[in-house]
C-alpha cells in the first residue's frame, strides 16, 4: 500500500493513502471521541463526533470519512471543534440519563467515562420510544430507548452472516429492531451485543440470580470458565488483550465465594474425546460425512433453523459447559456425595448464546440442568467491580483438581482449536498412534475459512474450518455441490471463534482478537498434556464413571439430539 | 449541428432540484460507453413544503418531460429509466405517464416506476438508490457519487423533473433560461408561473400580480430548508428550488418556527445525530417555551449546520438563522 505524509496537529505523520484519519489518530494514539466507528465494519459516519478540521480553510468534517492524501493537514483541537462535539454527544446521548439507573454495565461504563471526561450534562431530554425491549430467547436482548441508532449491531449482524436486525423508525424514533419476516432469525451469538457502544444491546443479566445463589448456605456452587475468558477478561481492567490471567481469575472467583472452582476446559477436554470417537465412527461408514462440530449453540441454532437438512451432519456429543456441567452434577456429586440439586453451576462464558444453551431442555439430564446460570465476560468484570475485586492485582492460584485440563481443551476458545483438540485425539483412535508434533497451523489465524488435508496414516482427512456462519455459508454451498468435499468441519458464529464472542468486552476488533487467540496458544504450549484423551481427570471419568453406569444414563452425559427450530425458539 | 452536449454546455443548463448544480457535468461523469449498465432517474419527489412545480409540469408537459429521459437515454446509451414518484403524485399523472412511456417501447427504452411514500429525504439522490434498492431510506456517503457508482452500484443520472423539461427544450432549441416559481403563502394568487430565471424575487411578485400591500418577508427555495429575506433584499433572484412564500410581517416567530421545526423533526431519516436529535430538540425548545432561548437555538444550529450528514440536515439551520439575522434584527 502506498504511503504518504500527512499532518495531524502540526506533527508529521506517515500513512497508508486513503486510510481514513480517525484510524491514523487512533492509530497515534491522538483522541477523537468517536461513537460508531468500528475499523472491521463499513464506515456510516452517523455519530458525527469525530469532526476535525481541515487546514487551512477549517472546514469541518468527521475524520472517520476524511481520507488521507499527501499533504494533508488537519487539526484535531480547536475552541469550536471542542463546542461541535460536545453539542453532539449532549444530543446523542439525550436518553442516556433515563436509561442509566437500570443499567448494568454502570460498573465498567464506556459511556459513563466519556460524560466524565466531557463534563457533560446530559441537559436534553429525548422523545420517548414506546417500543418494549425485544429479548432473544434467554440471550440477549435490545432496549430501543437505550439505543443510539449508531447501526453497529446491524453491521455486525450483517458481518455474522444472519441479518435479523434492522434500523426502524424515522427521526429521533429511530432505534434498533429485528425483522418480521419469518424466515430470519437471531442465532443468539450476541454481536450486537459486544458492539454496542451504550448497552441498548445487552446480555440478559443474571448476575443477580449468581449473587444470590453464592449467599445460599444450602447451595454447593460451582464456578466453570470457558477457554477463551482467561485472556480476554484483562481489558475489562486496562490490561493488554491477550495477557494470560487465569491463576488471577482462579482466585478472584474464590473472593467471590464460589465453593469449587472447576474449569469449562476440562468439559473441552470431555467434548475432543466424545467428538474425536465419534469421527473415527463415521470415517469407518458409520454416520454422515461431513461431521460438523456443535460445541457452538449459535451454529447450532444457525443449523436447526436455516438449515434443518444439516441436522445429521452435526456431531452428537455435547458442548463442554454443558459436558462437564453434567459430569459435576453427576459423577463428581456422587464421589463427593453431594445431592445434585444442591449444586448449583455457574459458566462464565465469551458467549450469550451459552445462556440459551443452558436453558435448552434438550440438554437437560433428566430435571437436572447442567448448567445453572451463564455470565458473559462482561458480566463477570462488572460483578468483580461490584465486589471491589482488582483482579489483575491478585494472587494466582490454581484450579480445583476436578477441573484440570489439558492444551487441548485451552484452545477451544480459537477458531480451528476445535478442530486441532479433536484431529490430536482422532489420529489416536484412527491410527493407534499418538501424534508427536500436534501443532495444525493450517487450521489456526483468522481467516474466516480455513481448509486442510490431514494425513491419518495414509488417510487423507479433508478438513475445514469458517468463523461466522457468513462463512459457513460458503463451506454449505460447497458440499451441496460436492458432499464428499470435506469430512469434518468446525463452525463458530464469532469473528475468530469464541475469543471473539458476542460476551465479550466492547469492542473486539480483529486486531484485538488476534492478539487474545496469542494468549491461548501461549497456554497450550506451556502445557506438559496437550491431548484431551491424556487428561487423567478425563481418563478416571470415562473408565471409573462412564463405562459403569447405565447405557442411557450415559447417553444422557455424553450425546444429545437435535430438532428443526422455529422462529424465537 | 452542434450535439445534444453542446447545446446543454451552451444553455448552462443546471439542475432544478435545488443543488443548480450544471447538467453537463453529470453527463460528462455518467459517460457515452454503452459497454455497462446506467441508470436514468426522474426524480419526482418534490417533498418540501412550498414546492409543488414538478406536479406541475408533469400534468402540464408530461411529454416534455419524458421526451428529455428519451433524449438523455439516447445521448448516454441508457436503457432504464426510473420515475421515483411521489405516491400523491402518481395518482394523478401515473396512467397519463405509463401511456406516454409506452410509445417509446420501440426505442429500446425502457421506464419502470418506483412510487414512493411522500417523505423530504426521500428526493435526496442517494436516498433516491437506497429506496429503490429495497434499502433504508436515507443518505449515502459521498464519494463515491451516483453518476459514477449509482443505482445498483452502476453509473446513474439523476435529474428534477423540471431540468429533464429543460433538456428537452433544449434539444428542440426552444430553451430561454427560464423556471417555474411556485407562489404562496399570504398572496392573492398563488400557483406556479413560468418566468425568466433571472428576474428578482420582487418582479417575479410584481408581474405575478402578487406584490403584497402590507408589510412582509419572503421565503425562497423551499418553505422548510429556504433563506428567510426582508422586503429589502428583493434585487436578488430566486436561487434553489424555485418557491417564494410571502409570510406577514407580524406573524408569530413561534407559530413560524413551530412550522419549519415540526417538518423537520417528523421527516429526518434519523440517520444522523445532529438532524435527527437536533430537529427534535429545536421543536422541543420552541414548543415548550414562554420566550425562545436564542442563544441555545443557535447553539443546536450550528452544530446541525457544521455536522450534518447531508444537505438536507445541514439545511435546517437556514430559515431559522436568516430569520435571525434578517428579520429580528432590523425589526
Amino acid at each position: 500500500m502506498k504511503k504518504v505524509s500527512v499532518i495531524i496537529d502540526n506533527q508529521k505523520i506517515i500513512a497508508n493513502e486513503g486510510e481514513n484519519f480517525l484510524q491514523i489518530a487512533i492509530d497515534q494514539g491522538i483522541e477523537i471521541p468517536h461513537f460508531c466507528y468500528h475499523e472491521d465494519l463499513p464506515v456510516e459516519a452517523r455519530c458525527r463526533t469525530c469532526l476535525v478540521e481541515i487546514l487551512p480553510d477549517k472546514k469541518i468534517v468527521t475524520s472517520c470519512t476524511l481520507k488521507a492524501v499527501s499533504g494533508m493537514e488537519i487539526r484535531t483541537k480547536s475552541e469550536k471543534l471542542s463546542r461541535l462535539r460536545k453539542e453532539n454527544m449532549e444530543l446523542l446521548l439525550s436518553n442516556h440519563r433515563e436509561n442509566c439507573p437500570n443499567c448494568q454495565n454502570k460498573l465498567y461504563c464506556p459511556v459513563g467515562e466519556k460524560i466524565k471526561e466531557f463534563r457533560l450534562k446530559l441537559k436534553y431530554r429525548s422523545e420517548r420510544i414506546n417500543k418494549p425491549i425485544h429479548k432473544m430467547a434467554t440471550a440477549a436482548e435490545i432496549d430501543p430507548n437505550a439505543c443510539i441508532a449508531c447501526n453497529n449491531c446491524v453491521l455486525m449482524c450483517q458481518r455474522i452472516g444472519v441479518g435479523f436486525l434492522k434500523l426502524e423508525g424515522h427521526g429521533s424514533q429511530v432505534h434498533a429492531t429485528y425483522k418480521k419476516d419469518p424466515e430470519v432469525d437471531c442465532i443468539y451469538c450476541g454481536q450486537c451485543t459486544a458492539h454496542c457502544p451504550v448497552n441498548a444491546a445487552r446480555e440478559q443479566s443474571q448476575i443477580a440470580e449468581v449473587e444470590k445463589a453464592l449467599k445460599d448456605k444450602n447451595k454447593i456452587v460451582i464456578a466453570q470458565a470457558a477457554p477463551s475468558i482467561r485472556t480476554t477478561i484483562g481489558e475489562g481492567f486496562d490490561r493488554p488483550s491477550g495477557e494470560n490471567l487465569t491463576g488471577e481469575m482462579y482466585t478472584a472467583m474464590r473472593r467471590l465465594g464460589f465453593d469449587y472452582i472447576f474449569d469449562v476446559n476440562m468439559g473441552a477436554d470431555i467434548t475432543t474425546v466424545v467428538e474425536a470417537k465419534e469421527l473415527a465412527k463415521r470415517l469407518k461408514g458409520s454416520g454422515k460425512l461431513p461431521m460438523f462440530t456443535s460445541c457452538c449453540p449459535g451454529w447450532v441454532k444457525f443449523v436447526e433453523f436455516y438449515h434443518p437438512e444439516l441436522i445429521g451432519n452435526l456431531t452428537t456429543a455435547r458442548s463442554p459447559q454443558i459436558h462437564s456441567g453434567g459430569a459435576y452434577k453427576s459423577w463428581w456429586a456422587e464421589k463427593m456425595k453431594i445431592d445434585p440439586k444442591k449444586i448449583i453451576v455457574v459458566s462464565i462464558m465469551p458467549c450469550t448464546s451459552k445462556k440459551y444453551e443452558a436453558n435448552n431442555r434438550d440438554l437437560f439430564i433428566g430435571k437436572l440442568k447442567p448448567v445453572d446460570f451463564v455470565l458473559t465476560t462482561r458480566e463477570f468484570i462488572t460483578l468483580l467491580k461490584k465486589h471491589d475485586i482488582d483482579l489483575p492485582k491478585l494472587e494466582e492460584s490454581e484450579v480445583d483438581q476436578f477441573g484440570e485440563y489439558s492444551g487441548a481443551g485451552a484452545i477451544y476458545g480459537a477458531s480451528g482449536g476445535v478442530m486441532e483438540s479433536a484431529l490430536r485425539s482422532a489420529y489416536f483412535n484412527i491410527t493407534g498412534q499418538e501424534l508427536d508434533r500436534v501443532e495444525f497451523s493450517a487450521v489456526r489465524g483468522m481467516k474466516g475459512v480455513k481448509r486442510a488435508e490431514v494425513d491419518f496414516g495414509g488417510r487423507k482427512i479433508k478438513v475445514a474450518v469458517a468463523a461466522t456462519v457468513a462463512n459457513a455459508k460458503i463451506l454449505i454451498s460447497e458440499i451441496k455441490k460436492n458432499p464428499n468435499a470435506y469430512d469434518y468441519i468446525e463452525v463458530m458464529a464469532c469473528p475468530g471463534g469464541c475469543i471473539g464472542g458476542g460476551g465479550q468486552p466492547v469492542s473486539g476488533t480483529n486486531r484485538i482478537i488476534e492478539k487474545r487467540i496469542e494468549g491461548l496458544y501461549k497456554i497450550d504450549g506451556q502445557m506438559k498434556i496437550r491431548k484431551a484423551h491424556q487428561n487423567p481427570i478425563v481418563k478416571d471419568y470415562f473408565e471409573n464413571y462412564i463405562k459403569n453406569i447405565s447405557p442411557k444414563k450415559s447417553n444422557q452425559l455424553l450425546y444429545r439430539k437435535y430438532k428443526k427450530k422455529n422462529k424465537f425458539y | 449541428m452542434p450535439d445534444l452536449l453542446e447545446k446543454i454546455k451552451t444553455a448552462g443548463l443546471v439542475g432544478r432540484g435545488g443543488a443548480e448544480f450544471p447538467t453537463v457535468a453529470k453527463w460528462q461523469s455518467v459517460g457515452a460507453s454503452s459497454d455497462i449498465d446506467k441508470y436514468l432517474i426522474c426524480n419526482a419527489s418534490e417533498g418540501e413544503i412550498g414546492l409543488f412545480k414538478d406536479i406541475f409540469i408533469l400534468e402540464n408537459y408530461p411529454e416534455q418531460v419524458i421526451d428529455g429521459m428519451a433524449q438523455a437515454m439516447g445521448y448516454l446509451k441508457i436503457k432504464v429509466a426510473y420515475f421515483n414518484i411521489n405516491k400523491k403524485y402518481y395518482q394523478r399523472v401515473g396512467r397519463l405517464l405509463k401511456k406516454i412511456c409506452y410509445k417509446y417501447r420501440k426505442n429500446g427504452f425502457e421506464f419502470r416506476f418506483f412510487i414512493e411514500e411522500p417523505s423530504y429525504i426521500g428526493g435526496e439522490e442517494t436516498a433516491i438508490l437506497n429506496s429503490i434498492q429495497g434499502l433504508r431510506v436515507e443518505p449515502r456517503l459521498k464519494p463515491p457519487f451516483p453518476t459514477e457508482h449509482g443505482l445498483f452500484n452502476q453509473p446513474t443520472l439523476i435529474h428534477n423533473v423540471e431540468t429533464l423539461f429543460n433538456i428537452s427544450l433544449v434539444n428542440d432549441d426552444l430553451f430561454e433560461n427560464r423556471r417555474f416559481y411556485c407562489l404562496s403563502g399570504e398572496i392573492p394568487n398563488p400557483g406556479v408561473f413560468n418566468f425568466p430565471a433571472d428576474w428578482s424575487i420582487k418582479k417575479v411578485l410584481k408581474e405575478s400580480k402578487n406584490w403584497p400591500d402590507f408589510e412582509f418577508f419572503v421565503q425562497i427555495g423551499g418553505s422548510a430548508s429556504g433563506p428567510v429575506l426582508n422586503s429589502g433584499q428583493l434585487k436578488q433572484r430566486v436561487s434553489g428550488a424555485g418557491s417564494i412564500e410571502v409570510y406577514p410581517k407580524n406573524i408569530s416567530q413561534k407559530i413560524l418556527f413551530l412550522r419549519w421545526l415540526k417538518f423537520f423533526k417528523e421527516e429526518s431519516c434519523g440517520q444522523c445525530v445532529p438532524c435527527r436529535e437536533g430537529s427534535f430538540q429545536l421543536y422541543r425548545l420552541v414548543k415548550n417555551c414562554q420566550k425562545i432561548d436564542k442563544d441555545q437555538i443557535l447553539a443546536i444550529c450550528e452544530v446541525v449546520r457544521e455536522s450534518s450528514f447531508c444537505a438536507l440536515g445541514k439545511s435546517i439551520s437556514i430559515p431559522i438563522e436568516s430569520y435571525y439575522k434578517n428579520i429580528i434584527q432590523i425589526r
